[in-house]
Formats: structure tokens, C-alpha cells, sequence
């Protein structure tokens, strides 16, 4: 609202340009004519001489006359370059505060996460794990149950960057999440990079397409609409798609493990672009596989272990034990009949 | 008293969201109560009563919501008044995209659910671009490329508002909202307050109960469609 100010800096500019070289400068108001039905005014005139001889009808029903239609379409212009050239800068840590546990004992932790980090989150059901999520995901200052608190670079951060970012610092997977968009892999795609505004939609919307492919069981083509995806595809294009092209330096993963992905390569993509990760899961592969790992008893953080050189080489023994599973998973799948060797891992896919 | 007008389209997640900032709120029992502007039926006084939460319903019947909303608000003060409330809220289902039920200088809230396509936004209307606050709900359904492309998309149609997700059912985010609601400033009274929006003029020989078909019995303010090739 208070915005007026800055809108004027559009206003020459709107006011003497003709609506095509807009169109061409600022893609989005394509969307801002089409929002208001007014795609098929005069392209060749300035905004406001188009409008006056335009269906003036259709104005009013959105409550709009010429002249304060030019001035709510600058300070659209204003909101978009702003949103685009402001992020949160850049997080340099993640700081996490012990709180209380459900019987109201003291965590006595406090852990600073750097980007680039992966952090696993082990606890039976029920322990809290998805609370721990909760409370980074609202940068939670003593003010929830378990009354943690979250730094921002060491700070608290401000009211602005916990209520108004809109969710962007913070981007998350769950095993519940599904497409519900009615678009093609490619549509969907390109729609999310123009929303996320980056420069070169064509060249990031191949890489992730890529990407997800990679890390799927079953291939799938660009022209796949999202909604017939697997759980494995759809699982797979959400982590490319949120390594790639979503801005949020922090992601939090809840219990994404029995979606058939390659989650060794899952973990590598994500945490390949400077993020910091936390997930709650069951799965030692990707446990293991995390830097540290906190562990959650009765609502609170009872231990936080790194892990060892030990543990890293006992990924592998892992790894066998996971491919045999999968292979009679396979099996089964097939119809075959389960024998003995089968069980044994002898008879590799 | 506080007032605050929440709106959105019929399951978008009103009612869920109302209950979950009511308990972040921490504010005494009973001192926040409801009234519920709905069409025809409505089951939300069960569960606003079930979590001790004062509540009234008015039903518009044939009237539209939005319309019966005005006429009736400040019957609603009243009403919050006598049952000494610190917080009043209003729950509107926006049947209809041309209206919105929001008041100058009164915190306007409309609540949305990702699940409802991502060009929606678009094509609410007034409801959606003259809210302060957009409540976006049901993201836990959805994936995280779809939540953004839904925010930026209300973005689109209201650049002006801040766009909170909430999850109507954890109740996570509710803990932003309850803020803003508890920074409202006081009202006493409505009256001569102004719409921020001119609701339709509904004045056609159909809203009065003519039901034939033909020009004949077409009267008053009429549209009609121009058909191409
Ligand atoms: N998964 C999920 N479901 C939700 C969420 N928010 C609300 N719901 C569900 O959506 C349904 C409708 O929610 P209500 O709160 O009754 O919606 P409403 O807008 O008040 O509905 P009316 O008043 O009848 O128009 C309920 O079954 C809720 O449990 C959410 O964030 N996630
Ligand atoms: N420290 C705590 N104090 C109070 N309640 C807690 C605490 N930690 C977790 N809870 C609550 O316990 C319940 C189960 O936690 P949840 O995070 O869903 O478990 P998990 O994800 O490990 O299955 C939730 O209602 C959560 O809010
Ligand atoms: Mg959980
Ligand atoms: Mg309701
Ligand atoms: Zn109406």
C-alpha cells in the first residue's frame, strides 16, 4: 500500500511507450492485460490511448477507470522488478536453539547449520520429528510448543523475513505432496521457472527435466502429463525441479523414502547448489548419508551424532542389502517365484 | 472490539483456519467469536460451538451472500457486543466472484486452497484483489513448485497483499496470521464506513423472482452476450 511512490517510476515510462515494446521489455504484462480481458486493445499505442478507445465496459466490472488502471498496472510493474531484484540475501546459517521437550525438560542444544549441509532427523513416530521441520519452517522465537528458538545468520530475524517471504526461504517435500496442475512436464516446467523469473527459462527447464530423469526408476518424456506420473516420477521431478529452480536456500524433507528414487542422487542434486538440508526419516541410506544427525526422543533433541568414517563405509554394505530388497521387490513384481538365491542377491537385475 | 472480515470460496479452508488462529491467539475463552454468512446450509456452527467458540449463522437464502453480508454486519457488532467479545470475526463463502465482503479500514482476509488450480486466482475477482491478507491453504497436498506458482499468480492479481500458507488442518502458519489479527485496531461502529468494492447491481426482472424465459419478460439492467462466427 505503500507502494504509490514507487509506482511513479513506471508511470513516464507507461505512459509513452507503446503497449508492444511494454510486452517486449516486461513478458508479465501479457498476464496483467489478460487478467483484466483486455488482451486484444491496440498494441501499437501507449497504455492509457489504447484504453480510451477500448471496451470501457469491461474496466468497470473490475472496478477500474483508464487512468487509475495505468497507475495499478505501474505499480504491478513495481512489484514484480522489486520482488525480483530483492531476495533474502544470502544465509549464511541456521541456528537452532533447544527448547523443551513434551514432559517440559530442557534440550540443552543449540546446532548451527552452514549452507551445503545435510542434516538427517532419526526418532520413532510421533517423537517430534515433524515438529523440529515446523519449527525451522516458521523460524520458530519461543513462541511454539516446544519453544525452540531460530537464528537467521545468527540473529532473530526480523518480523518482515519470518511473515512476508511467502514461504520462500524455505522450500519443502513430503511424501503427501502430489501434482494437481494440469499440465505436461514441460508446461509445468516452464510455468514455475517464469514464476520463479529466471533469465533462461529454455536452458534450466531442460536441465531439470534431465535431472528428473535421472533420478527416476522409469523414464518419462517431456510431453508425460504430471498428473500420470508415479509416485517415483512425481517424486523424482519435484526434488529436480526444488534443487534447481526453486530460490530457497533451505529445504526440509519429510520422510520422502519408499518413493523409488535414486535417493543417493537425490541427496547429491540438492545439496549440490549451496543448501541446507534437513530430513526426517526412517531410511539409513539417506541417514547415513546426512553429515550429522539429530536425534529426537519424547518431543526433544536427545543426541546429535556425526557421522563417522565407520558409518560411511558401512553405506555400502547397506546399499547391498537395499538392492537385494529391490530386486525380489522386482521379482514379485514380475510374478516370479521367490527362491533362495534370490533372497541371497545372486541373481542381480 | 476487533473486527476482522474473513472470505473465500465455499471449502477453500475458512473455518479450519479460523479455528487453528483462534487457538494461536492464546486470547481467553469465548472472547472470539464468529458469524457466519452462508447461502443455503451450513454445518460450521457444530464445529465453531464443539471448540467453544461463540458463533452465529445467518443464511442469505436467495440473496447474495455478499449483499446479506452488508445489511447484516453491523447487527453482527451488536451481537459481539453483548457477548462481550475482544474479537469478532466473519466468515463469508464467496459464492459469487463479482462480490467481496470487504470493508475500508477493516482487516479483509481471503482464504484460497492450492487445490483449486493454479489460474484461480485469476478469476476470483474482487474477493481475491482487494483482500489485505491471501490465507493459501492445502499446501501440504501439493508440491512445492505448485505453491509458488499459486503465490506468484495471487501476486499477479494483488501485488499489494502478504500471501500466507497455512495448513488448515496442523494449523501451521496460523501463528503469522494470529499476529496481524491481533494487531487490528479497535472498532466501534461501522457505520457510514464504506465497501472497497461497488457490489452488482442486481436489479434485473430475475432477481425479483420472474422465472419465463424471453425477451418479453426481460426488464431492467441486462447484459447481453455478443456470439462470433
Ligand atoms: N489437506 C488439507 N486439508 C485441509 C486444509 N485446510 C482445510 N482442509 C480441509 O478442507 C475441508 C474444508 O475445510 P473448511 O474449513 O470446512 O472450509 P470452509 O471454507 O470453512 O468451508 P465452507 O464454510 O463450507 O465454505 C475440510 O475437510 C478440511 O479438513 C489443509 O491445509 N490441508
Ligand atoms: N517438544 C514438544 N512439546 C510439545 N509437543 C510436541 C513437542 N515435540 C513434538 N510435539 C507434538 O507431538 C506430536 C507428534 O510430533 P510429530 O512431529 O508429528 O512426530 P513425527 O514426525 O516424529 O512422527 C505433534 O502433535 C507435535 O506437535
Ligand atoms: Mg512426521
Ligand atoms: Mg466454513
Ligand atoms: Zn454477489
Amino acid at each position: 500500500m505503500s507502494s504509490d511512490t514507487c509506482a511513479y517510476d513506471y508511470y513516464g515510462e507507461v505512459m509513452s511507450t507503446p503497449l508492444y515494446l511494454l510486452l517486449e521489455k516486461y513478458p508479465l504484462s501479457a498476464d496483467y492485460l489478460a487478467n483484466h480481458r483486455l488482451n486484444n486493445i491496440d498494441k501499437s499505442k501507449p497504455l492509457l490511448s489504447a484504453l480510451t478507445e477500448a471496451d470501457i465496459d469491461a474496466l468497470e466490472e473490475f472496478g477500474l477507470d483508464a487512468e487509475s488502471l495505468v497507475l495499478h498496472f505501474c505499480k504491478f510493474l513495481e512489484a514484480f522488478t522489486r520482488s525480483h531484484t530483492c531476495d533474502f540475501g544470502t544465509i549464511h546459517s541456521v541456528t537452532i536453539i533447544g527448547g523443551i521437550d513434551k514432559s517440559g525438560a530442557a534440550e540443552n542444544v543449540s546446532l548451527t547449520l552452514h549452507p551445503g549441509e545435510i542434516v538427517s532427523i532419526v526418532g520413532p513416530t510421533g517423537s517430534g520429528k515433524s515438529r523440529l521441520l515446523e519449527d525451522i519452517e516458521c523460524m520458530a522465537q519461543k513462541d511454539t510448543p516446544t519453544m525452540r528458538q531460530i537464528l537467521i545468520n545468527g540473529v532473530v530475524p526480523d518480523d518482515e523475513r519470518r511473515f512476508e517471504t511467502g514461504g520462500k526461504l524455505v522450500a519443502q517435500l513430503s511424501q503427501t505432496m502430489n501434482f494437481v496442475m494440469d499440465l505436461t512436464v514441460r508446461e509445468f516446467l516452464e510455468m514455475h521457472a517464469k514464476s520463479r523469473m529466471v533469465s533462461n527459462v529454455e536452458a534450466v527447464v531442460e536441465r531439470s527435466f534431465i535431472c528428473a530423469n535421472s533420478l527416476a526408476g522409469e523414464k518419462f518424456t517431456p510431453d508425460t502429463k504430471v498428473t500420470q506420473l508415479s509416485g517415483g516420477q512425481s517424486r523424482a521431478l519435484m526434488i529436480a525441479d526444488t534443487a534447481l529452480m526453486s530460490a530457497s536456500p533451505i529445504i526440509l524433507i519429510d520422510e520422502i523414502e519408499n518413493a523409488g528414487i535414486d535417493r543417493k542422487e537425490a541427496i547429491k542434486l540438492l545439496s549440490g547448489n549451496e543448501k541446507i538440508i534437513l530430513m526426517s526419516t526412517h531410511d539409513p541410506l539417506l541417514a547415513l548419508r546426512a553429515d550429522k544427525r539429530i536425534v529426537i526422543k519424547n518431543g526433544g533433541i536427545s543426541k546429535i551424532l556425526v557421522t563417522s568414517d565407520e558409518e560411511r563405509e558401512s553405506l555400502e554394505e547397506i546399499e547391498k542389502v537395499d538392492r537385494v530388497l529391490l530386486n525380489l521387490r522386482n521379482s514379485l513384481r514380475r510374478g516370479d517365484v521367490i527362491t533362495k538365491d534370490s533372497v541371497c542377491g545372486i541373481k542381480e537385475d | 472490539m476487533k473486527l476482522i472480515t474473513v472470505a473465500g470460496p465455499p471449502s477453500s479452508g475458512k473455518t479450519s483456519v479460523i479455528l487453528k488462529t483462534i487457538a494461536a491467539l492464546g486470547l481467553p475463552k469465548r472472547s472470539v467469536g464468529v458469524v457466519k454468512f452462508d447461502s443455503l446450509t451450513s454445518f460450521d456452527n457444530v464445529r465453531y460451538s464443539e471448540n467453544d467458540v461463540p458463533v452465529q449463522t445467518g443464511f442469505a437464502g436467495k440473496i447474495c451472500p455478499d449483499h446479506f453480508f452488508v445489511t447484516n454486519i453491523e447487527g453482527a457488532m451488536k451481537w459481539g457486543r453483548k457477548k462481550n467479545l475482544s474479537m469478532l470475526i466473519t466468515e463469508s463463502a464467496g459464492l459469487c466472484n463479482r462480490c467481496s465482503p470487504y470493508i475500508r479500514g477493516i482487516l479483509s482476509v481471503c482464504v484460497i486452497d492450492n487445490l483449486s488450480g493454479v489460474n484461480t486466482p485469476r478469476k476470483i475477482g474482487p474477493m481475491l484483489k482487494y483482500a489485505d491478507i491471501v490465507v493459501v491453504t492445502k499446501g501440504d497436498i501439493v508440491s512445492q513448485a505448485e505453491r509458488e506458482v499459486f503465490a506468484f499468480n495471487i501476486k499477479e492479481v494483488n501485488s499489494n497483499a502478504k500471501v500466507i500458507f497455512v495448513n488448515g488442518i496442523t494449523g501451521q502458519g496460523t501463528f503469522a496470521l494470529a499476529k496481524y489479527f491481533s494487531e487490528v485496531p479497535e472498532v466501534d461502529t461501522l457505520k457510514d464506513r464504506t465497501l472497497r468494492f461497488t457490489m452488482p447491481a442486481a436489479i434485473c426482472s430475475y432477481c425479483t423472482g420472474e422465472t419465463r424465459i424471453g425477451d418479453y419478460y426481460q426488464l431492467g439492467m441486462l447484459k447481453k452476450m455478443e456470439y462470433g462466427d
